[in-house]
Protein backbone atom coordinates (compact mmCIF):
# COMPACT_ATOMS: atom_id res chain seq x y z
CA UNK A 1 0.00 0.00 0.00
CA UNK A 2 1.26 3.38 -1.12
CA UNK A 3 0.43 7.00 0.35
CA UNK A 4 1.35 10.28 -0.77
CA UNK A 5 2.78 12.49 1.62
CA UNK A 6 5.16 14.13 0.36
CA UNK A 7 6.10 14.67 -3.18
CA UNK A 8 9.30 12.75 -3.27
CA UNK A 9 7.40 9.52 -2.43
CA UNK A 10 6.85 9.64 -6.11
CA UNK A 11 9.56 8.57 -7.98
CA UNK A 12 10.73 10.79 -11.53
CA UNK A 13 9.48 7.33 -13.48
CA UNK A 14 6.78 7.77 -11.77
CA UNK A 15 5.33 11.50 -12.19
CA UNK A 16 6.40 10.61 -15.48
CA UNK A 17 3.75 7.98 -15.98
CA UNK A 18 1.34 9.95 -13.83
CA UNK A 19 1.76 12.51 -16.15
CA UNK A 20 1.31 10.45 -19.47
CA UNK A 21 -1.99 8.48 -17.52
CA UNK A 22 -3.33 11.92 -17.26
CA UNK A 23 -2.38 13.08 -20.70
CA UNK A 24 -4.28 9.85 -22.02
CA UNK A 25 -7.46 10.50 -19.71
CA UNK A 26 -7.85 13.81 -21.39
CA UNK A 27 -7.56 12.59 -24.79
CA UNK A 28 -9.67 9.02 -24.19
CA UNK A 29 -11.91 9.90 -20.92
CA UNK A 30 -14.43 6.79 -21.97
CA UNK A 31 -11.68 4.69 -21.68
CA UNK A 32 -11.72 5.88 -17.68
CA UNK A 33 -15.28 5.71 -16.77
CA UNK A 34 -15.43 2.74 -14.98
CA UNK A 35 -12.21 2.01 -13.46
CA UNK A 36 -13.14 2.73 -10.28
CA UNK A 37 -16.51 1.40 -10.21
CA UNK A 38 -17.42 0.09 -6.50
CA UNK A 39 -14.63 1.89 -5.03
CA UNK A 40 -15.29 5.40 -2.48
CA UNK A 41 -12.85 8.19 -1.92
CA UNK A 42 -13.03 10.02 1.51
CA UNK A 43 -12.32 13.55 1.40
CA UNK A 44 -11.11 14.38 5.36
CA UNK A 45 -11.06 18.52 4.42
CA UNK A 46 -10.42 19.85 7.99
CA UNK A 47 -9.37 23.09 6.52
CA UNK A 48 -11.39 25.16 4.02
CA UNK A 49 -10.85 24.21 0.25
CA UNK A 50 -12.83 24.67 -2.94
CA UNK A 51 -10.90 23.64 -5.68
CA UNK A 52 -8.68 20.71 -4.13
CA UNK A 53 -11.68 19.15 -2.57
CA UNK A 54 -13.96 19.27 -5.78
CA UNK A 55 -11.34 18.30 -7.98
CA UNK A 56 -10.58 15.24 -5.77
CA UNK A 57 -14.76 14.17 -5.86
CA UNK A 58 -14.77 15.22 -9.63
CA UNK A 59 -11.69 12.66 -10.20
CA UNK A 60 -13.47 10.17 -8.49
CA UNK A 61 -16.80 10.35 -10.29
CA UNK A 62 -15.28 10.52 -13.26
CA UNK A 63 -13.63 7.08 -12.79
CA UNK A 64 -16.80 5.81 -12.10
CA UNK A 65 -16.47 5.69 -8.39
CA UNK A 66 -18.09 7.56 -5.04
CA UNK A 67 -17.25 9.61 -2.59
CA UNK A 68 -17.91 11.14 0.87
CA UNK A 69 -16.57 13.12 3.52
CA UNK A 70 -16.72 16.15 5.40
CA UNK A 71 -15.67 19.76 4.14
CA UNK A 72 -15.25 21.21 7.57
CA UNK A 73 -13.66 19.83 10.74
CA UNK A 74 -16.36 21.87 12.47
CA UNK A 75 -19.26 18.71 11.23
CA UNK A 76 -16.41 16.06 12.03
CA UNK A 77 -15.92 14.58 15.23
CA UNK A 78 -12.27 16.54 15.47
CA UNK A 79 -14.66 19.50 16.69
CA UNK A 80 -14.66 17.10 20.11
CA UNK A 81 -11.36 16.63 20.43
CA UNK A 82 -11.07 13.34 18.18
CA UNK A 83 -7.37 12.71 17.01
CA UNK A 84 -6.41 12.96 13.28
CA UNK A 85 -5.32 8.89 13.90
CA UNK A 86 -8.59 7.69 15.39
CA UNK A 87 -10.41 9.61 12.66
CA UNK A 88 -8.15 8.16 10.38
CA UNK A 89 -8.65 4.82 11.48
CA UNK A 90 -12.20 4.88 11.46
CA UNK A 91 -12.71 6.26 7.70
CA UNK A 92 -10.38 3.78 6.77
CA UNK A 93 -13.50 1.12 7.79
CA UNK A 94 -15.47 3.16 5.08
CA UNK A 95 -13.61 4.48 2.34
CA UNK A 96 -10.88 2.63 -0.34
CA UNK A 97 -8.73 5.81 -0.12
CA UNK A 98 -8.39 8.93 1.80
CA UNK A 99 -8.11 12.37 0.47
CA UNK A 100 -6.88 14.93 3.29
CA UNK A 101 -6.40 18.50 3.84
CA UNK A 102 -5.60 19.69 7.56
CA UNK A 103 -4.09 23.01 8.83
CA UNK A 104 -1.37 21.00 11.35
CA UNK A 105 1.90 20.50 9.39
CA UNK A 106 2.67 16.91 9.43
CA UNK A 107 -0.72 15.49 10.41
CA UNK A 108 -1.08 13.43 6.84
CA UNK A 109 2.28 11.41 8.02
CA UNK A 110 0.58 10.69 11.08
CA UNK A 111 -2.69 9.54 9.61
CA UNK A 112 -0.09 7.73 7.65
CA UNK A 113 1.12 5.57 10.46
CA UNK A 114 -2.51 3.88 11.17
CA UNK A 115 -4.53 3.95 8.12
CA UNK A 116 -5.04 0.65 6.15
CA UNK A 117 -6.14 2.38 3.01
CA UNK A 118 -3.78 4.67 1.07
CA UNK A 119 -3.62 8.69 2.36
CA UNK A 120 -3.11 11.50 0.15
CA UNK A 121 -1.97 14.34 1.29
CA UNK A 122 -4.28 16.89 0.07
CA UNK A 123 -2.32 20.20 1.70
CA UNK A 124 -1.17 20.51 5.50
CA UNK A 125 -0.46 23.99 6.51
CA UNK A 126 1.90 25.84 5.16
CA UNK A 127 4.33 22.74 4.39
CA UNK A 128 3.29 20.81 1.52
CA UNK A 129 1.21 20.16 -1.38
CA UNK A 130 1.57 17.60 -3.48
CA UNK A 131 -1.28 17.00 -5.73
CA UNK A 132 -1.12 20.85 -6.89
CA UNK A 133 2.53 20.01 -7.68
CA UNK A 134 1.26 17.18 -10.22
CA UNK A 135 -0.76 19.99 -11.57
CA UNK A 136 1.80 22.42 -11.78
CA UNK A 137 3.89 19.89 -13.29
CA UNK A 138 1.36 18.77 -16.00
CA UNK A 139 0.47 22.00 -16.56
CA UNK A 140 4.33 22.69 -17.12
CA UNK A 141 5.04 19.83 -19.68
CA UNK A 142 1.48 20.24 -21.43
CA UNK A 143 2.57 24.21 -22.33
CA UNK A 144 6.10 23.20 -22.38
CA UNK A 145 6.31 19.68 -23.64
CA UNK A 146 9.06 19.16 -21.00
CA UNK A 147 9.84 19.52 -17.58
CA UNK A 148 13.39 20.04 -18.34
CA UNK A 149 15.78 23.44 -19.21
CA UNK A 150 13.93 25.94 -17.64
CA UNK A 151 14.25 28.86 -15.30
CA UNK A 152 11.28 29.12 -13.22
CA UNK A 153 10.54 32.31 -10.78
CA UNK A 154 8.53 31.72 -7.61
CA UNK A 155 7.28 34.90 -6.23
CA UNK A 156 5.31 35.69 -3.20
CA UNK A 157 4.97 33.52 -0.19
CA UNK A 158 7.64 30.99 -0.17
CA UNK A 159 7.87 30.37 3.63
CA UNK A 160 4.26 29.11 3.91
CA UNK A 161 3.67 28.00 -0.03
CA UNK A 162 3.23 24.89 0.47
CA UNK A 163 2.56 24.51 -2.98
CA UNK A 164 6.01 26.26 -3.58
CA UNK A 165 7.84 23.60 -1.46
CA UNK A 166 6.49 20.58 -3.19
CA UNK A 167 7.11 22.09 -6.58
CA UNK A 168 10.82 22.92 -5.78
CA UNK A 169 11.32 19.58 -4.70
CA UNK A 170 9.93 18.13 -7.67
CA UNK A 171 11.50 20.21 -10.27
CA UNK A 172 15.11 19.65 -8.07
CA UNK A 173 14.97 15.81 -9.60
CA UNK A 174 14.59 17.60 -13.63
CA UNK A 175 17.67 17.92 -15.38
CA UNK A 176 18.18 21.86 -16.16
CA UNK A 177 16.03 23.77 -14.03
CA UNK A 178 17.12 27.29 -12.22
CA UNK A 179 15.08 28.41 -9.45
CA UNK A 180 14.42 32.12 -8.81
CA UNK A 181 12.65 33.01 -5.53
CA UNK A 182 11.03 36.06 -4.91
CA UNK A 183 9.90 37.66 -1.76
CA UNK A 184 10.22 39.95 0.68
CA UNK A 185 12.69 39.24 3.41
CA UNK A 186 9.84 37.81 6.10
CA UNK A 187 8.43 35.24 3.46
CA UNK A 188 11.59 33.47 1.97
CA UNK A 189 11.74 30.04 1.32
CA UNK A 190 12.05 28.32 4.47
CA UNK A 191 15.76 27.03 5.03
CA UNK A 192 14.86 23.36 4.53
CA UNK A 193 14.24 23.55 1.63
CA UNK A 194 17.44 24.92 0.24
CA UNK A 195 19.10 22.16 2.79
CA UNK A 196 17.27 19.09 1.68
CA UNK A 197 16.58 19.61 -1.68
CA UNK A 198 18.86 22.26 -3.32
CA UNK A 199 22.08 22.53 -1.99
CA UNK A 200 23.15 18.86 -1.35
CA UNK A 201 22.35 18.92 -5.73
CA UNK A 202 24.15 21.96 -6.38
CA UNK A 203 21.33 23.52 -8.41
CA UNK A 204 21.09 26.86 -9.18
CA UNK A 205 19.35 29.72 -7.53
CA UNK A 206 18.79 33.18 -6.51
CA UNK A 207 16.72 35.17 -4.04
CA UNK A 208 15.49 38.44 -4.96
CA UNK A 209 13.58 41.14 -3.74
CA UNK A 210 11.97 42.81 -7.00
CA UNK A 211 9.82 41.06 -9.42
CA UNK A 212 10.47 43.27 -12.34
CA UNK A 213 14.09 43.06 -12.28
CA UNK A 214 13.58 38.72 -12.61
CA UNK A 215 10.60 38.88 -14.80
CA UNK A 216 12.79 38.75 -17.93
CA UNK A 217 14.61 35.76 -17.86
CA UNK A 218 11.66 33.45 -17.03
CA UNK A 219 10.60 31.34 -18.81
CA UNK A 220 7.52 30.15 -15.71
CA UNK A 221 6.44 32.88 -13.05
CA UNK A 222 4.74 30.80 -10.26
CA UNK A 223 2.82 33.36 -8.19
CA UNK A 224 1.33 32.92 -4.59
CA UNK A 225 -0.96 34.69 -2.64
CA UNK A 226 0.37 35.67 0.79
CA UNK A 227 -2.23 33.84 3.03
CA UNK A 228 -3.72 35.25 5.82
CA UNK A 229 -4.87 32.30 7.71
CA UNK A 230 -0.88 31.40 7.95
CA UNK A 231 -0.42 34.75 9.94
CA UNK A 232 -0.49 34.62 13.78
CA UNK A 233 -0.43 38.68 13.53
CA UNK A 234 -2.52 40.21 11.58
CA UNK A 235 -0.16 43.53 11.12
CA UNK A 236 2.54 41.58 9.63
CA UNK A 237 -0.05 40.19 6.86
CA UNK A 238 -1.39 43.19 6.17
CA UNK A 239 2.07 44.71 5.65
CA UNK A 240 3.18 42.05 3.55
CA UNK A 241 0.09 41.15 1.57
CA UNK A 242 0.25 44.03 -1.40
CA UNK A 243 3.84 43.20 -1.79
CA UNK A 244 3.53 41.30 -5.40
CA UNK A 245 1.16 42.37 -7.82
CA UNK A 246 1.42 41.53 -11.33
CA UNK A 247 -0.01 43.35 -13.72
CA UNK A 248 -0.15 43.97 -17.67
CA UNK A 249 2.72 46.40 -17.52
CA UNK A 250 5.24 44.21 -15.41
CA UNK A 251 4.03 41.75 -17.70
CA UNK A 252 5.47 43.57 -20.66
CA UNK A 253 9.13 42.52 -19.75
CA UNK A 254 8.38 39.01 -19.75
CA UNK A 255 9.41 36.49 -22.42
CA UNK A 256 6.10 36.51 -25.26
CA UNK A 257 6.08 32.62 -24.17
CA UNK A 258 6.45 32.78 -20.79
CA UNK A 259 4.11 30.80 -18.98
CA UNK A 260 1.91 32.12 -15.58
CA UNK A 261 1.21 29.87 -12.86
CA UNK A 262 -0.94 30.33 -9.35
CA UNK A 263 -2.26 27.50 -7.42
CA UNK A 264 -4.99 29.93 -6.87
CA UNK A 265 -7.09 31.25 -4.94
CA UNK A 266 -5.51 34.45 -5.52
CA UNK A 267 -6.80 37.90 -4.03
CA UNK A 268 -4.97 40.72 -6.01
CA UNK A 269 -1.59 39.59 -6.49
CA UNK A 270 -2.76 39.28 -10.38
CA UNK A 271 -4.60 41.78 -11.76
CA UNK A 272 -8.16 40.66 -13.89
CA UNK A 273 -6.67 41.87 -16.91
CA UNK A 274 -3.98 39.62 -16.80
CA UNK A 275 -6.29 36.59 -17.13
CA UNK A 276 -7.09 37.37 -21.05
CA UNK A 277 -3.17 37.27 -21.71
CA UNK A 278 -2.36 33.88 -23.87
CA UNK A 279 0.37 33.41 -21.42
CA UNK A 280 -2.01 33.21 -17.95
CA UNK A 281 -2.10 29.49 -16.98
CA UNK A 282 -3.69 29.31 -13.68
CA UNK A 283 -7.46 28.31 -15.22
CA UNK A 284 -5.70 25.54 -17.19
CA UNK A 285 -4.02 24.74 -14.04
CA UNK A 286 -7.64 24.21 -12.75
CA UNK A 287 -8.52 21.66 -15.07
CA UNK A 288 -5.41 20.09 -15.55
CA UNK A 289 -6.05 19.44 -11.84
CA UNK A 290 -8.79 16.85 -11.79
CA UNK A 291 -7.04 15.16 -14.49
CA UNK A 292 -3.43 14.04 -12.81
CA UNK A 293 -5.96 13.36 -9.80
CA UNK A 294 -7.64 10.93 -11.43
CA UNK A 295 -4.16 8.99 -12.50
CA UNK A 296 -3.21 9.49 -8.90
CA UNK A 297 -6.14 7.61 -7.77
CA UNK A 298 -5.90 4.79 -10.04
CA UNK A 299 -2.18 4.46 -9.04
CA UNK A 300 -2.59 3.98 -5.92
CA UNK A 301 -5.40 1.96 -5.82
CA UNK A 302 -3.64 -0.24 -8.11
CA UNK A 303 -6.55 -0.08 -11.17
CA UNK A 304 -5.80 0.20 -14.71
CA UNK A 305 -7.69 1.02 -17.53
CA UNK B 1 36.00 4.25 45.57
CA UNK B 2 35.62 0.35 43.97
CA UNK B 3 32.58 -1.02 41.91
CA UNK B 4 33.28 -4.84 41.00
CA UNK B 5 34.47 -5.24 37.36
CA UNK B 6 31.66 -6.67 34.95
CA UNK B 7 31.98 -9.73 33.38
CA UNK B 8 29.26 -10.24 30.36
CA UNK B 9 27.59 -7.01 29.44
CA UNK B 10 28.40 -2.96 28.58
CA UNK B 11 30.54 -0.01 30.44
CA UNK B 12 29.81 3.18 28.68
CA UNK B 13 32.97 5.14 29.26
CA UNK B 14 33.64 9.02 28.35
CA UNK B 15 30.33 10.55 29.53
CA UNK B 16 30.22 14.24 29.98
CA UNK B 17 30.32 14.90 34.25
CA UNK B 18 27.00 15.09 35.28
CA UNK B 19 24.90 13.67 32.10
CA UNK B 20 24.86 10.11 33.47
CA UNK B 21 21.15 10.41 35.04
CA UNK B 22 20.13 11.74 31.50
CA UNK B 23 21.23 8.66 29.55
CA UNK B 24 20.08 6.49 32.40
CA UNK B 25 16.32 7.90 31.48
CA UNK B 26 17.08 7.75 28.31
CA UNK B 27 17.91 3.91 27.71
CA UNK B 28 15.07 3.44 30.94
CA UNK B 29 17.74 1.89 32.66
CA UNK B 30 15.47 1.32 35.73
CA UNK B 31 13.58 -0.65 33.67
CA UNK B 32 16.30 -2.90 34.03
CA UNK B 33 16.63 -6.03 36.20
CA UNK B 34 20.59 -6.34 36.39
CA UNK B 35 23.18 -4.28 38.32
CA UNK B 36 23.52 -1.26 36.89
CA UNK B 37 26.75 1.59 38.22
CA UNK B 38 26.17 5.13 37.48
CA UNK B 39 30.00 6.47 38.54
CA UNK B 40 30.00 10.53 38.32
CA UNK B 41 32.70 12.91 38.49
CA UNK B 42 35.43 10.07 37.45
CA UNK B 43 39.10 11.68 37.03
CA UNK B 44 40.31 11.99 33.75
CA UNK B 45 43.09 13.18 31.94
CA UNK B 46 41.24 13.75 29.19
CA UNK B 47 38.13 15.36 30.05
CA UNK B 48 39.06 16.53 33.41
CA UNK B 49 36.24 14.79 35.37
CA UNK B 50 33.64 12.51 33.19
CA UNK B 51 30.96 9.80 34.16
CA UNK B 52 30.59 6.00 33.37
CA UNK B 53 27.40 4.24 33.49
CA UNK B 54 28.68 -0.26 34.02
CA UNK B 55 25.25 -2.51 33.04
CA UNK B 56 26.42 -6.09 34.19
CA UNK B 57 24.14 -8.02 31.87
CA UNK B 58 24.46 -8.28 27.52
CA UNK B 59 21.00 -7.60 27.18
CA UNK B 60 19.23 -5.74 24.10
CA UNK B 61 19.72 -1.85 24.07
CA UNK B 62 19.34 0.62 21.42
CA UNK B 63 22.56 2.30 22.18
CA UNK B 64 22.00 4.66 18.47
CA UNK B 65 20.24 7.32 21.03
CA UNK B 66 23.51 7.78 22.29
CA UNK B 67 25.10 9.35 19.07
CA UNK B 68 22.75 12.11 19.59
CA UNK B 69 23.24 13.02 23.41
CA UNK B 70 26.78 12.69 22.96
CA UNK B 71 28.81 11.22 20.61
CA UNK B 72 31.77 11.68 22.70
CA UNK B 73 30.67 7.84 24.51
CA UNK B 74 32.76 5.10 24.02
CA UNK B 75 30.48 1.94 24.32
CA UNK B 76 32.58 -0.95 25.67
CA UNK B 77 31.60 -4.50 25.24
CA UNK B 78 32.52 -6.46 27.80
CA UNK B 79 31.91 -10.52 27.37
CA UNK B 80 33.69 -13.16 29.74
CA UNK B 81 35.20 -10.37 31.07
CA UNK B 82 37.09 -9.34 28.10
CA UNK B 83 36.87 -6.32 25.95
CA UNK B 84 35.08 -8.01 22.88
CA UNK B 85 34.21 -4.51 20.97
CA UNK B 86 34.67 -0.83 21.47
CA UNK B 87 31.64 0.45 19.43
CA UNK B 88 32.06 3.76 17.58
CA UNK B 89 29.12 6.44 17.76
CA UNK B 90 27.88 7.75 14.69
CA UNK B 91 24.40 9.89 14.62
CA UNK B 92 21.64 7.71 14.27
CA UNK B 93 19.38 8.40 11.60
CA UNK B 94 16.17 8.31 13.20
CA UNK B 95 15.42 9.31 17.01
CA UNK B 96 11.75 8.97 18.56
CA UNK B 97 10.56 10.52 22.00
CA UNK B 98 14.12 12.17 22.25
CA UNK B 99 13.42 15.61 21.66
CA UNK B 100 10.01 17.39 20.63
CA UNK B 101 9.17 19.93 17.63
CA UNK B 102 8.57 23.08 18.98
CA UNK B 103 7.14 24.49 15.71
CA UNK B 104 3.20 25.57 16.91
CA UNK B 105 2.11 24.91 13.63
CA UNK B 106 3.03 20.89 14.25
CA UNK B 107 1.06 18.26 14.53
CA UNK B 108 2.88 16.84 17.20
CA UNK B 109 2.50 19.85 19.11
CA UNK B 110 -1.31 19.54 18.93
CA UNK B 111 -1.51 15.95 19.70
CA UNK B 112 1.47 15.43 21.91
CA UNK B 113 1.05 11.73 22.11
CA UNK B 114 2.17 11.09 18.71
CA UNK B 115 5.79 9.82 18.49
CA UNK B 116 8.22 12.59 17.99
CA UNK B 117 10.39 11.41 15.26
CA UNK B 118 13.20 13.19 13.83
CA UNK B 119 15.37 12.71 10.58
CA UNK B 120 19.20 13.53 10.65
CA UNK B 121 19.69 15.83 7.97
CA UNK B 122 22.77 17.37 6.25
CA UNK B 123 23.34 21.34 5.81
CA UNK B 124 25.06 23.27 2.90
CA UNK B 125 28.12 23.87 5.42
CA UNK B 126 28.73 20.42 6.42
CA UNK B 127 26.62 20.50 9.62
CA UNK B 128 24.26 17.84 10.55
CA UNK B 129 20.82 18.84 12.47
CA UNK B 130 17.61 16.92 13.38
CA UNK B 131 14.14 17.85 11.63
CA UNK B 132 10.79 16.45 12.25
CA UNK B 133 9.54 13.93 10.01
CA UNK B 134 6.14 15.72 10.24
CA UNK B 135 6.97 19.36 9.46
CA UNK B 136 10.37 19.40 8.41
CA UNK B 137 11.20 22.44 11.39
CA UNK B 138 15.00 21.63 12.46
CA UNK B 139 15.49 20.87 16.52
CA UNK B 140 17.58 23.46 18.42
CA UNK B 141 19.35 22.33 21.57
Amino acid sequence: MRHLIDITDLTVQEIDELIATAEDIIANPARYAEVCHGRKLATLFFEPSTRTRLSFEAAMLDLGGKTLGFADAATSSASKGETVGDTVRVVSCYADIIAMRHPKEGAPYAAAQVATVPIINAGDGGHNHPTQTLTDLLTIHRERGSLDNFTIGFCGDLKFGRTVHSLVAALSRCKGIKFVFISPPELRIPDYVKENTLDPLGLPYTEVESMEDAMPELDVLYMTRVQKERFFNEADYLRLRDTYILDPEKLSAAKPEMRILHPLPRVNEITVDVDKDPRACYFKQVANGKFVRMALIMKLLEVHA
Amino acid sequence: MNIDSIHNGYVLDHIKAGRSMDIYRYLKLNELDCSVAIIKNVKSNKMGKKDIIKIDSLIDLDLTVLGYIDPGITINIIRDGQLLEKKPLELPKRIVNIIRCKNPRCITVAEPQLDAIFLLSHKANGKRTYRCAYCDTEHSR
